[in-house]
This record gives structure tokens, sequence and C-alpha cells, in this order.
């Protein structure tokens, strides 16, 4: 009987019903994680003794002040232009598969596509990294290739290149590149995918009958009806490659990015403080990203 | 030109494409048989299956994986709970605060990894909370609700209305209609985003070296080795499991949701 009257109760108050669904996921997410970041956001606001390298827990905006010494800048700088270079360079390689998959691919086709890029965005993500440390080693796969074809001395001239060589790829930014660029690059095709499927083929055809070349249909009806499909990919390889500190840990150069920064200040040198105000740098970039984007209309397409 | 026919151009590109998103997992298959255990040598000197009996005997391989498998079968079966509750209340009724709720599921995976672990670190250390093995959970149910709560809100969405005033008016109550009515038509969707959440917690680094402590789960463990490599066949052996481990779920999640589009009751 009991079990009767809830039920009654709940389909007539439809309300009460979406109450109780929403208390425990609200409960969780706003507590346990909204909490977590308010509790960041108030680690920013102390600072670190410099004599006891205890936290200061009193309200200051030093910590924020910090971040603005030209080492920190750097660090910031530098992973904004690495989250962009591989944002763009990812919508470029992305765009093709996306096309071709939305528009050409049918029955197995689209079935090999979708989990050809279904099986690489859900791989261990350190598996990933870990197959590039084997490519680009001295003694890797890369190097051998280059020997193979007797192009070995264009590899060497590219790596004698000041900012963009190094070492060996490895231990260079454009090993950081690559690595960034393949471990994220399966979070831009799909949301690609999902905005082309939408654009109807007798658009593509109508343009054509009107006179547009290639060209001119990909620029003035195609791309504009992608581009909320890419800024939502873009979402996922910005935000992915601003926050990471494993990739440039293991591949690439000494130079430090934000999540390396956040990740040291934390851990040994046990300054919280910065740490979060670091965090914070990724927080509101994102947060005008998506300020951006929700403009844009993109999230209709994720 | 206007034939149904991709352009050269375009299909190069494609399998370019789907080339460079392949080769380097293939490459880990090569690896994890090779006799080299120095350095990362290409071609591999020699074949070999001795490096699986190795990889089979180390006892702190097998306590990570344990420890890896706990934490993503708790974490999953958390998110499912939340994450069908949030989809069930977003997809039937329009309230206030909707899109705040939405948002709030999205979150923690819009925002970059290193910020839900550093947050979470600062509550443990505000908290006096030590790390554990719930510390763990913790991050990773938190970020897998998602996962959970997109399969699950897709698939409401196709489940009539009518269905659900069919069986009330048929007689059941609320809980005999959420019983056999409801859960039957999202249950595929609900395991496939269980599956996706398992994979996802299963795989996490980022957020975990941030609320593990000493613990070690397998991409620890594997990250320990990268960073210091003690005994590089080993993490091939490791490697290569996790890509067929992985691949089993990804797998079945895809045959679980495939052709849904038509769900019983789906009125157009």
């Amino acid at each position: 009987m009991i079990v009767e009257r809830i039920s009654d109760t709940l389909w007539r108050r439809p309300k009460l019903l979406v109450v109780l669904l929403l208390t425990p996921p609200a409960l969780w997410l706003g507590i346990i994680y909204l909490g977590s970041l308010f509790a960041l956001l108030a680690q920013s606001f102390f600072s670190i003794d410099e004599f006891s390298g205890l936290i200061n827990y009193e309200f200051t905006l030093k910590t924020y002040g910090e971040l603005f010494i030209p080492a920190n800048y750097d660090i910031i700088l530098r992973t904004v232009t690495m989250s962009a270079a591989v944002t763009i360079a990812a919508a470029i390689i992305a765009f093709p598969i996306a096309y071709f998959a939305a528009r050409y691919a049918r029955g197995r086709w689209k079935a090999i596509f979708y989990l050809g890029v279904m099986l690489p965005l859900w791989s261990s993500y350190l598996v990933k990294v870990y197959s590039w440390k084997l490519i680009l080693a001295k003694e890797g796969i890369l190097n051998w290739g280059f020997e193979k074809l007797h192009l070995g001395w264009l590899l060497q001239a590219y790596l004698d290149l000041p900012f963009f060589g190094g070492n060996s790829l490895s231990t260079s930014v454009t090993g950081t590149f690559l690595v960034f660029l393949y471990v994220w690059l399966p979070f831009m095709i799909l949301p690609i995918q999902s905005a082309l499927e939408r654009v109807p083929v007798t658009m593509i055809e109508a343009a054509g009958d009107l006179g547009a070349k290639p060209r001119q249909t990909f620029r003035h009806v195609l791309l504009p009806l992608a581009l909320p499909g890419v800024i939502a990919g873009s979402i996922f390889t910005f935000s992915l490659t601003l926050g990471d500190y494993i990739i440039p840990q293991l591949v690439g150069t000494s130079r430090r990015y934000i999540g390396q920064a956040v990740y040291a200040h934390q851990g040994i040198a046990g300054n919280i403080p910065l740490a979060a105000a670091f965090a914070v740098v990724p927080i509101l970039i994102m947060a005008l990203y998506l300020w951006a984007a929700k403009r844009k209309g993109a999230f209709d397409a994720l | 030109m206007h034939s149904d026919r991709a352009p050269m151009g375009l299909k190069i590109a494609a399998g370019a494409g789907l080339l460079f998103m392949h080769l380097p997992l293939l490459l880990i298959f090569v690896y994890a048989f090779t006799t080299e255990d120095k350095s990362y040598q290409w071609p591999p000197p020699g074949l070999t299956l001795k490096w699986f009996a190795v990889t089979w005997n180390r006892p702190d391989v097998w306590a990570a994986l344990s420890l890896s498998l706990k934490v993503a079968s708790i974490s999953t079966a958390v998110a499912l709970v939340l994450g069908t509750l949030c989809a069930a209340a977003v997809s039937r009724s329009h309230f206030f605060g909707r899109e705040v709720i939405s948002l709030m599921v999205i979150l923690p995976i819009a925002l970059p990894g290193i910020v839900t672990g550093i947050a979470l670190r600062a509550a443990f250390n505000l908290g006096d909370i030590p790390f554990s093995f719930w510390t763990i959970v913790l991050g990773h149910a938190t970020f897998c609700v998602v996962v959970v709560y997109n399969n699950a809100v897709a698939r409401f969405r196709r489940v009539s209305g009518s269905l659900v005033e069919a069986a009330m008016d048929l007689g059941a109550n609320s809980f005999q209609t959420f019983r056999y009515v409801i859960l039957p038509n999202i249950a595929t969707a609900l395991l496939a985003g269980g599956m996706l959440a398992f994979a996802l917690s299963f795989d996490e680094v980022i957020v975990t070296t941030f609320t593990a402590g000493q613990q070690q789960t397998l991409p620890i463990w594997m990250l320990e080795e990268l960073v210091r490599p003690r005994q590089r066949p080993v993490t091939n052996v490791v490697a290569l499991v996790v890509v067929l481990v992985t691949f089993i779920p990804i797998l079945a999640a895809y045959y679980l949701t495939r052709g849904t589009d038509t769900v019983a009751g789906q009125g157009k």
C-alpha cells in the first residue's frame, strides 16, 4: 500500500520527482566537485611564507602577482601557443576524415571509420604516449625510416633548427607537438563529423549548380556549416593540451608547461597557493573559450 | 564532379589520417615481442615470448591491475546511479536550473584534468582527509558521471512519453513502470555508458596522481616506468595487454548501441 501511495504522489507531483532524482547527483557534484573547485580558488588567494615555507591563510593577491614574473608568464604563453598550434593542426587533419565519414562512407566503411576513430580515442592515454616514445627515439622507427630512404641528412637539418629542433625528436618541441596532436586528434574528428552529417548533400550540389568551384563551395558553404563542430572539437583539444603535464614531461624539452608548473608547485615545493593560482589560468581561459563557443552555437554539435 | 564518389584527394587525406591514428598502436604489438631489453631499437633484433612469462610473475603488476579494476568497478557503479538520475530528471522535464545541471555534469571533463586533480587535492588538504582507496574513487566517479549521463540522456529522449503513460493507464505504478518499461528501454544505453565509464576510469592518470598518494593503479605504475624505466620489456607487454583490454569494452559498447536509432515507442 505504501508503495502505491508513494507512486501516486510522484505521479501527481512531477516536480517532487525531479527534486528526488536530482538530489543525489547534485549533492555529489555540488559538494565534492564544486566544493573542491571552491577550495582551490580559496587557496589561490593565500600565500606562502618565504622563510618558513608554511601557508599563510590570509587573503592576498600576491600569489596571482607572481604569475606575471617573466619565468611564469613564459610558461603560460608557451602552453597557450602549443594548445593553439595543436588545435589548428588537429582541425586540418580531422576535417577530411570527418567529411569522408559523414558524406561518403556507407555500410561497412561507415563502421570502419567509426571504430577507426573510437578505438584510438578510447585506447590508453599512456600507451599512446609510450608508442610515440618508441617512434621518436634515436634508435626508433622514424630515424630508421629516414636512414633507409637516405634522408637522414634532412632529419638532421631539421633537428639543427634553433626552436623546433633538439638533440633528437623525442627531446624537441616538435616531438611534444606530435604527441599532443596524436593523442587529442580523435576528439576533434567526432564533433566535426556530427556537424557535417547535418549538412544536406543537396546544399552542396546546389552550390555546384550555381557555379561554385569545389574550393568556393568549401569556403562559403561547407566550412561555415561545419564551424560549430570545429569549435566544439577545439574545446577538447585546447582544454586537454592546456592542462596536460605528462606529455611534455615524457617527450620534449625541459621547458615547462602550465600543468607541469601546477604539479611541481603542489608537490615537492609545497607551494599550494601558487599551484592553485596557476590552475586558475586554464579555468579562466576555458571560461572565455566556452563563452565564445556558446555564442557560435558550438554546443549543439557536441 | 557531382557524382557520389569521393574525390581522390579526399580519399587519400582521410586514409592517411586513419593510418596516422593506427600505426603507432600497431607498433606496440611488435615491441611486446622484441628480444631487445635495453633500448627502443627498430627493427627488433629478434622475437620472443619470454617477456609475457616475466610479466605474469610480477606481483607489482598484478597489484596495480587489481587496484585499477576495483577502482574502475566502484566508480562505474557510482557513475551509473548518478548519471542515470541526472539524465532522467533533465530529459523528463523543463525546470529552472536545467542548464546549470548539464553544465555541472560536463564541467569535470571540460576543464583540464589537472584542475580537477588539484581541486580535489586542495579540498583533501583543507579537510585533512588522508589518501585512500576512496579518495581515488571520489575523483574517478566525478568525471565518469558525464559518460553515463550522455548515453542515458540520448536514450531517454527517444523513449516516448506515451509509452510511460500507457503503462500507467494499464495500472502499473511508478516503480513497476520503471522496472518493466523504462529500464528495458534504456538498459543497453546504460551498459554502453557503464563500459565507457569503466574504460575511462581504468585509464585515468592525471587526476589519479593527485588523489592516490602512494597507491599504484595500473596507469600510475606505467607512468613510473615511463619516467624511470626499470624493465622496458615488461612495460611493452603491459602496454599491449592494456590496449587489448580497453578494445573489448569499446567494441562491446559499439555493438550495444548500434542501430538503436529505432527504440520501441519512438513517435516521429
